[in-house]
């Protein structure tokens, strides 16, 4: 008998046979589900629809976010708002209410555990395999089901092993890993499957950067992204004080992968994604001559504390370039107090940022920060694709948080290591 | 019945087939639908008939969770998605809200073309070019589902989520 894969694992341990495979259909139990305020309103509509089941919703484990429009910008997402507030609220389920944070930051901060399985109605649920959960996005009626049952159903996914060798360099950061990582893949290269990052490199790689590397795996169209629980994973563990929840997991050495990538992250660039796709992935060098009128740190592929230390370490004691907007989000309340304590809000706000609501800000194009016509964005989000932003005439390059943060202080896309 | 053949490219997003700006419009859907496609195809919403057919290439429905964006498209009386592949979630949406997502080789259709649809016979009929393009069943999980009126209709029906 051959060994199993991560996906395999994860979900295997959720059914009743205590094991899968790939290619098998199965039923899985769900630690947890969440919703939020882009999709809720739907959600609750399914809910309703659904008469005939049992309920077996877990009060415990089903979580309502507000991160999308955080604040409400206008009376009718206010409304919606209201409409899941007060459904979270008369049903006693958790509530991550406007300012909380993004849903997949505060997952990881506040719920999950390594050997979880959750899904939810956002296609970055795959973020939780940094801390080796198994969480895939679904739409409305798939959670609500999921939501009432406490159940689903998945075809085990195949396996692309990402074999990232060697160390990444000063200046170079998880970011670019996963820019290249779907430079190589294209936006259909993993459609189904499961990216599993293991080598030297990942071993090295701290939590925050591995939810950067598994948030992002939606990109190549994978079902999740997944890297192994071991002692950076307890670290991070105690660090948000759940250490005894955390267990060790491995794939097996004698696992069957579909196929297996590797990269030299010794030999790696800061890496940007040109526009309109997070797949069209240069080199930042070849980025340089491009002028930025606006340049967005936040969302839940970056901007973690690790993160927000180094957007300061560049930004200390200097100045946005002139006329250019700087817009910084952190992705959690928690976040937020930790760049409070350490001085960063103060190092940001000198160098001109505007610090607005943690939660999905620029990236979802659905509160402040919606750039002009013709304007170019450098975001640290996951997506460039045409409208994200909330303007189909302006567009929007991907970069690392460093790469953001020098290119803020020149005004065009400039490589991070000319300041670090 | 037959419809008329509305071609898109390769790696069409959730965000051109309902963009994240019309947010405040998910609780009017109908209001919402009146935006389908339009950051893709301006005339789009405005000309669609019912009955049409969306034909994409590669990847159709890539990026978001959003059960809004086969939703609206099936709002504006779209009778099937085809595509060359679709991204996963907007497959399994469009499923679970019983909108046909057909996996076919759509290289030969053109903009125009007049199509008509036999599902359970796996084919594809331009009437214009007078082909047959076939494609393969469905997993027996989803042509239940998509049979049954949807995944609420099939969950409702067996009382419980079971495979087929």
């Amino acid at each position: 008998m051959t060994g199993k894969t991560l996906a395999e694992k994860l979900i295997g341990s959720h059914t009743a046979k205590g094991s899968a495979s790939a290619g098998d259909v199965v039923i899985v139990t769900v630690d947890y589900t969440f919703s939020h305020d882009a999709a809720g309103l739907l959600l609750i509509q399914q809910l309703n629809q659904l008469k005939r089941i049992p309920s077996g919703v877990d009060k415990n484990r089903t979580v309502f976010f507000i991160d999308h429009a955080a604040p409400s910008p206008t009376k009718e997402l206010s409304n919606d708002q209201a409409t899941i507030r007060n459904y979270a609220l008369n049903n006693d389920l958790i509530l991550s209410d406007a300012g909380n944070g993004i849903c997949h930051q505060v997952l990881a901060e506040d719920y999950l555990s390594p050997g979880d399985l959750i899904v939810g109605t956002d296609s970055h649920s795959c973020t939780a395999g940094g801390l080796c959960a198994f969480g895939t996005g679904m739409g409305a009626t798939d959670i609500a089901i999921a939501m009432k049952l406490r159940k689903t159903w998945l075809r085990v996914p195949e396996s692309v092993k990402m074999n990232i060798r060697g160390r990444l360099s000063r200046g170079v950061s998880a970011k670019d890993l996963i820019l290249k990582t779907l430079s190589i893949l294209g936006t259909d290269g993993a459609t189904y499957k499961s990216l599993e990052f293991d080598g030297t490199a990942i071993d090295e790689l701290d939590v925050y950067g591995r939810l950067t590397l598994t948030n992002m795996a939606v990109e190549a169209g994978a079902k999740t992204g997944l890297v192994k629980s071991d002692e950076r994973t307890r670290k991070y563990m105690k660090e948000v004080e759940r250490e005894k929840k955390w267990k060790e997991i491995q794939a097996d050495a004698d696992a069957s992968y579909e196929s297996e990538i590797e990269i030299n992250a010794s030999e790696l660039q800061p890496q940007v994604a040109f526009p309109d796709s997070p797949a069209n992935v240069k080199p930042v060098s070849e980025a340089k001559n491009v002028k930025v009128n606006e340049v967005f740190i936040g969302t839940c592929t970056n901007t973690r504390i690790e993160d927000m230390r180094i957007v300061a370490q560049i930004l200390k004691g200097r100045q946005k370039a002139r006329g250019l907007k700087l817009i910084v989000t952190p992705p959690s309340k928690k976040v937020y107090l930790k760049c409070m304590e350490e001085g960063i809000l103060e190092k940001l706000l000198q160098a001109g940022a505007t610090i607005t609501t943690p939660g999905c800000g620029v990236c979802y194009g659905a509160v402040g920060g919606i750039p002009a016509d013709n304007e170019v964005i450098l975001s640290t989000s996951n997506r460039n694709f045409p409208g994200r932003t909330g303007n189909p005439k302006a567009q929007t390059y991907l970069g690392s948080p460093a790469t953001a943060s020098a290119t803020a202080i020149t005004g065009y896309i400039t490589d991070p290591r000319e300041f670090i | 019945m037959v419809g008329r053949a509305w071609k898109f490219g390769d790696n069409i997003s959730t965000d051109e087939i309902t963009p994240g700006r019309y947010m405040g419009l998910r609780s009017n859907m109908p209001e919402l639908a009146k935006h389908t496609l339009e950051d893709a195809r301006k005339e789009f919403p405005s000309s669609v008939k019912q009955g049409d057919f969306v034909v994409g290439g590669r990847n159709f429905g890539m990026g978001s969770s959003r059960e809004h964006a086969p939703l609206v498209i099936k709002m504006c009386g779209v009778t099937a998605v085809l595509a060359q592949s679709f991204a996963r979630i907007f497959y399994r949406n469009a499923i679970n809200i019983g909108l046909p997502a057909i996996v076919c080789d759509t290289t030969k259709i053109n903009e125009g073309d007049e199509l008509e649809l036999h599902l359970s016979d796996g084919v594809v009929e331009d009437v214009t070019k007078k082909t047959k393009i076939t494609f393969p069943p469905m997993s027996s999980t989803m042509d239940a589902i998509l049979n049954e009126g949807g995944l609420i209709a099939y969950v409702e029906k067996h009382g419980d989520l079971v495979l087929s």
